[in-house]
């Protein structure tokens, strides 16, 4: 039985550096997305803000 | 004591499924499959439709629309990516890309690039309106499934009809903008589709042995260069006398016509000079020069248009 088999797949250094620069891509992308609702949202308010609600 | 049997491996389906390995894609990787450098054509040709517009965008809505058709054109990029891995992997030019170098799966540059496309398109129907979310979504189909699965591999005008799909951002600009598709939208669209053709032929010229080696039917593979050379030449023909159009047609002021004349010009006798010589290279200043040329024709419409409206609110 090997190594993997007995404790799971142990990441090299390198998988574990480009694995937290994807999470951190991912957490900054979902931080701009709920930005850009939000903005979107008051701008699309604030141009009809009886018509909208 | 052995598991094979009369040529049979008993043990394969355990012992032989390949294993998911921890993924060694950097951020970077994921926005190659985007391709970043295509983009930023689209970006800076979808800012000008959406610019030149009439009427009022607000800032915010402008920028998430932008910011909606540079991610549509992103997952075009993927999806084409995710169904060219095995031509990319022969040829020269693009066997570094993350899927061929074994950086990305195939599988994760699909998920990848549905999600982008579906969010872009969902965003910009939100933000903007749906007529620019519906050419949005024509064009990704449009890039992916016409050009990418059908035309690119069976027919030497795929990137004459396959251009279509780049001469759509103006076009998703300016309806962005106006909830419309107007005449003006429609030479822009023109000039693109027409300029499309000169600029990857040239291209084509000096890269046919990639094209070939990966069965793709590229004009210079299956015409020949003297007939690519040919065409290359009509198309630039046709390009030069469009690129006016905007002038001529009342939507641009003097400023733009006589930088487009020029620039057309210029865009012809590179063309000729590819025609008459059998080298290559008049073919890359032909490339190199069509490149400026698209961007020269575009910043000054833009220019042309943000002058007229200074002029126009100073009178």
């Amino acid at each position: 039985m090997d190594h993997d088999d007995q404790d799971g797949i142990v990441l090299t250094e390198e998988q574990k550096r480009r694995r937290r620069a994807r999470s951190i891509a991912i957490a900054l992308a979902l931080a701009a997305l709920v930005a850009l609702f939000y903005v979107l949202t008051i701008v699309k308010f604030g141009s009809n803000p009886i018509g909208r609600l | 004591m052995s598991l094979v049997t009369d040529g049979a491996d008993l043990a394969r389906p355990i012992a032989a499924e390949p294993r998911v390995e921890p993924s060694l894609a950097g951020v970077a990787d994921y926005v190659a499959l985007m391709k970043p450098r295509v983009m930023s054509l689209v970006v800076f040709t979808a800012l000008v439709g959406l610019m030149v517009a009439p009427g009022h965008v607000h800032p915010v809505l402008g920028f998430a629309a932008l910011l909606c058709i540079a991610v549509g054109a992103g997952a075009a990029g993927s999806l084409n990516m995710w169904y060219d891995a095995d031509i990319d992997a022969v040829m020269a030019r693009t066997a570094r890309r993350p899927i061929p170098a074994g950086r990305i799966a195939r599988g994760e540059a699909l998920g990848f690039g549905m999600t982008l496309g579906v969010g872009a398109v969902a965003v910009l129907g939100l933000a903007a309106n749906w007529l620019a979310a519906g050419l949005l979504a024509f064009t990704i189909f449009f890039y992916v499934a016409i050009y990418t699965m059908w035309l690119k591999r069976s027919t030497p005008q795929n990137i004459v009809i396959g251009g279509a799909a780049g001469a759509f951002p103006p076009m998703i600009g300016w309806a962005a903008a106006t909830g419309g598709i107007g005449g003006e939208a429609v030479i822009l669209f023109l000039i693109i589709f027409f300029w499309t053709p000169p600029h990857f032929w040239a291209l084509s010229l000096w890269r046919a042995d990639d094209y070939a080696r990966a069965g793709i039917p590229m004009l210079p593979v299956v015409a020949g260069t003297r007939e690519t050379r040919r065409q290359i030449l009509i198309y630039a023909l046709v390009l030069a006398p469009l690129g006016v159009a905007p002038w001529i047609a009342g939507y641009a002021g003097p400023l733009y016509g006589a930088v487009a004349a020029i620039a057309g010009a210029g865009i012809v006798a590179l063309a000729v000079q590819v025609r008459r010589e059998s080298g290559l290279s008049a073919a890359k200043r032909l490339f190199a020069f069509s490149i400026l040329y698209l961007f020269v024709l575009f910043a000054v419409l833009l220019a042309d248009d943000r002058l007229s409206h200074l002029l126009g609110r100073g009178v």
